[in-house]
């Protein structure tokens, strides 16, 4: 997941060329109050019109006791997002309430179920709720670590080895897996240190987690290598997309693999294993045929 | 539609600075400092316009400067100024 | 008959024979003075005013520089001021490139001094100017293969060359360093510069480090010099590696700089002893980092390194990762430095470099060759010079050279540059032809050449994304919208002239 200032327009329109699974476009910590409003219009409009291809899209809103935060759901909902990323949630009830104004959205303009939820928790409170605030809800398809204020509110300071965050990690990916959605960790802010951002991701991964959030393209490469995908997940894939094309062909709107019927974002999932792989260089176009 | 003086923008590049100011009841005025005059320049004015149009302002002076936005970010920006303007957000309180 | 005296009707009888005069002993005049002070009295030093005096210059008569020092040079500048205030008019000036310092031309232009120019490119207020109209005569672009076989043909005949050096003595040995503690500046080979030197009628060097003779190892020789002008200055070397190139920590050109490298290494080319070229643009210049990675992992070896030399080339050498170098132009100081000192990095003319007409000239040993644009179209043809606002801002360089005789170009070129859209329709300009272009990569795929389909081949194998060029396009179009025609006007300012000498492409004023 790449982090893109919502204040940015010219990193908004080529954000997913660079390859990212999904792409978080900021509305809080990077943009200052005097400009929450136009970042918003500015976010509602590249929404609608950028084609990001199949790149999973991502808000984050301002939190909803701020003047900023309804704003942001109905802005980013009526442009079709696919997540909103709530920041700092300590308890499962803030979920309910984001829960809460997305329907009232989707009901207005019809499309009542459209928006995933996912949780950045950022305190010790919100790690000490972590399982509650990953089932509040059936939109919550993921939480992450927000290291920086965790760390502060922890009372302590980021080290390069990440051991204050050890219970923190810990805790998310356990709730995350036994809530039966993702875990992802936080950033890595020091571009120039590339071979520190590795171990990072290669620890995190160990840990169970199933991404890395990053803030710069420079960093996907590093992301990509370390999560390439296992040679059993990719020959999975390409049977849950060959029995797709099978369908197609039928024209049958129902797809099963293994006797188990196959919704899409199993598909969705299937297609970017395959191209992890085929990114990583270990399978080629010719080996698809 | 009362107006008081507004802008919305940065001069980074892909991006558009739009100030608005109360017209002088001549319509809509568009001076366009633009790096793509020649072959957006008419694109652009039209997006200005049709967002101010449907935004119920149909009389200003817009001043744009353009470092080579994409529609969606001049329609942005433009709406931005119109509500700084006005006062009356797009979106529910 | 075993005197001297007594041989001397024989000796005036074989005199006769050969049709020479007899030896005359009171002629000879031997100097006395030692070596150092015979220097300071060489009959070649002059000041600027004397040498264009003595140079026999007259109006109308053609004038020629190089462009060494890019955006640093003082050359130019100097002499062309000089040239005013001593009353000249209507000169061709010949440069091999010019660039954004050269804004006072505009003022020379206007008073009649300079009417006509040819040089490989034009940025900054000068091009804009011209672009619109403000000259009588338009611009002669050629490519710098091109320009070392017009002058080496007559096709350019230069009158008087004035050349920066940054050290010389006070014969005209010259170089494009100075290996004296007195040194100012430094650029590198002067590839540029000596074809002007051996071709032109009357040649002045100007010099901001006049050293002791002989200044060897030399790269003009004083055979070519005529006078030899101490100045201040001749340019900032600190600006040689500014303008186009840069090294980037921009994304997008990482992306492209990656891309390309997956392209070469798949190619088929890269293998042990392959030669490769790089361009000026921050994307082919990054992608030589990636390629380094690969010949260290698989152990190739690169035979030779040509073109604009830069740092990463130099290390690579070093490394021995790169046999030998082959310098034009030395795109920063290291590779500066580095010519200075090393014997395997060879400085060459620019006719050894890239003309069509030399059998012998680099370019035809040339395997990959990665190369910027300002706009690709859907036939492959490249445009480097003229902006998509029809404003000239950049250089055709060695660009069509290096195309035509590689076995394989590579351009890359994003698909957009904020709203100006990269792959289109037809080029705005006509560089370089589409029949000489391989490979374009595009941050939105990659497009292969129909004419190389067995390439296209190699690289899907390789899982590279393998697109159409009329899909990229298209996918241009869908972002920006269809842009209007520029407003040309009839008035031709510029022509472009194939590297073979026929007449290639116009460029017409556009509307200030």
């Amino acid at each position: 997941m790449m982090f893109v200032p919502g204040n940015n327009p010219g990193m908004m329109a080529d954000a997913h060329i660079y390859g990212p699974d999904s792409i978080m476009l900021d509305l809080e910590d990077s943009v200052t109050m005097a400009e929450k409003d136009t970042a918003r219009l500015l976010v509602y409009n590249a929404l609608k019109s950028i084609d990001y291809g199949d790149t999973e899209m991502v808000v984050r809103i301002n939190p909803l006791n701020t003047p900023y935060g309804k704003k942001d759901i109905e802005a980013v909902v009526k442009a079709g997002v696919h997540v909103i990323r709530m920041p700092k949630t300590e308890t499962a009830e803030e979920v309910v309430e984001v829960e809460r104004e997305i329907e009232r959205v989707e009901k207005e303009i019809g499309c009542l179920g459209r928006t995933k939820i996912m949780a950045a928790i950022e305190s010790t409170l919100g790690v000490v709720n972590a399982y509650a605030i990953a089932t509040a809800s059936k939109r919550m398809m993921g939480i992450a670590l927000g290291a920086e204020d965790y760390s502060a509110n922890l009372k302590t300071q980021r080290t390069p080895g990440g051991e204050e965050l050890r219970l923190a990690r810990e805790t998310i990916v356990v709730a995350a897996r036994a809530a039966g959605i993702d875990a992802l960790d936080t950033v890595y802010s020091n571009l120039n240190d590339m071979e520190t951002f590795r171990k990072e991701v290669e620890f995190i991964k160990t840990l169970g987690f199933d991404g890395k959030s990053i803030i710069n393209p420079r960093q996907i490469e590093v992301v990509n290598e370390v999560f390439a995908p296992s040679e059993k997940a990719i020959e999975k894939a390409r049977t849950i997309i060959a029995a797709i094309k099978e369908a197609e062909k039928k024209g049958s709107g129902v797809i099963a693999v293994n006797g188990k019927m196959v919704d899409r974002p199993v598909v969705i999932r299937a297609q970017r294993t395959i191209d992890l792989a085929l990114a990583s260089g270990i399978i080629t176009e010719e080996d698809l045929k | 539609m009362n107006l008081t003086n507004s802008q919305a923008g940065t001069l980074e590049s892909g991006d558009i600075v739009v100030r608005l100011a109360p017209g002088n009841g001549k319509g809509l005025e568009i001076n366009l400092d633009s790096t793509v005059a020649f072959q957006f320049g008419r694109q652009i004015e039209q997006v200005i316009r049709e967002t101010l149009t449907g935004l119920g302002i149909d009389d200003a002076v817009v001043d744009a400067t353009d470092k080579g936005a994409l529609d969606c970010t001049i329609r942005a920006r433009t709406t931005a100024a119109a509500v700084r303007a006005t006062g009356k957000d797009v979106w529910q309180d | 008959m075993n005197t001297y005296k007594e041989r001397m009707s024989l000796v005036e009888k074989e005199a006769k024979a050969l049709g020479k005069e007899v030896y005359d002993d009171s002629k000879q005049q031997k100097d006395p003075t030692e070596n150092i002070l015979r220097q300071e009295k060489s009959p070649k030093l002059a000041t600027l005013e004397e040498a264009i005096r003595k140079s026999g210059l007259k109006d109308g008569m053609t004038i020629s520089f190089h462009h060494h020092f890019r955006g640093g040079d003082k050359v130019v500048n100097m002499v062309v001021e000089k040239l005013a205030e001593m009353g000249f008019k209507n000169l061709h000036l010949a440069a091999s490139s010019l660039s954004d310092v050269h804004k006072p031309l505009i003022e020379h232009i206007k008073n009649g001094v300079i009417t006509k120019i040819s040089t490989s490119g034009l940025r900054g207020d000068l091009a804009k100017a011209i672009s619109e109209g403000l000259m009588e005569n338009p611009v002669i672009f050629r490519s710098h293969g091109g320009r070392g076989s017009a002058i080496a043909s007559g096709d350019l005949h230069i009158d008087v060359a004035f050349l920066g050096a940054s050290s010389s003595d006070a014969l005209g040995n010259a170089c494009g360093y100075s290996r004296s503690e007195n040194a100012k500046s430094i650029c590198g080979s002067l590839g540029y510069a000596l074809p002007d030197a051996e071709y032109a009628d009357k040649v002045v060097i100007l010099t901001d480090d006049l050293v002791a003779y002989p200044n060897t190892p030399n790269s003009i020789s004083e055979r070519n010099v005529d006078f030899v002008v101490e100045v201040d200055s001749v340019g900032d070397s600190s600006k040689i590696s500014s303008g186009a190139i840069r090294d980037t920590k921009n994304p997008r050109d990482i992306l492209l700089a990656q891309q390309a490298a997956k392209v070469i290494i798949n190619s088929g080319y890269f293998k042990e002893g392959f030669s490769i070229q790089t361009g000026s643009g921050g994307a082919s210049l990054a992608a030589v980092k990636y390629i380094r990675n690969k010949m260290i992992e698989d152990g190739i070896k690169a035979s030779f390194a040509l073109g604009g030399i830069t740092a990463h080339m130099v290390k690579m050498h070093e490394e021995g990762l790169i046999e030998r170098l082959i310098d034009v132009q030395s795109f920063d100081k290291v590779a500066a430095e580095s010519l200075k000192c090393n014997p395997m990095h060879k400085e060459v003319t620019s006719v050894e470099y890239a003309a069509a007409d030399d059998l012998g000239s680099a370019v035809h040993y040339l395997d990959i060759v990665i190369l910027s644009a300002l706009e690709v179209d859907v036939n492959f043809n490249v445009n480097v010079l003229v902006g998509s606002d029809g404003i000239i801002r950049g250089a055709i360089g060695g660009h069509p050279d290096t195309a035509a005789n590689s076995a394989l170009s590579i351009i890359v070129c994003p698909l957009l540059r904020g709203r100006i859209p990269c792959v289109v329709d037809e080029v705005t300009t006509l560089i370089t032809p589409g029949s000489t272009v391989d490979v374009i990569v595009t941050e939105y795929g990659i497009a292969v050449n129909p004419r190389r389909p067995e390439l296209a081949e190699r690289l899907k194998k390789a899982g590279l994304k393998i697109v159409d060029i009329n899909s990229l396009k298209e996918k241009a179009n869908s972002i920006i919208g269809d842009a209007d025609a520029l407003p040309f006007g009839d008035k031709v300012v510029g022509v472009v002239m194939n590297r073979d000498g026929s007449v290639q492409d116009v460029i017409r004023n556009i509307k200030a």
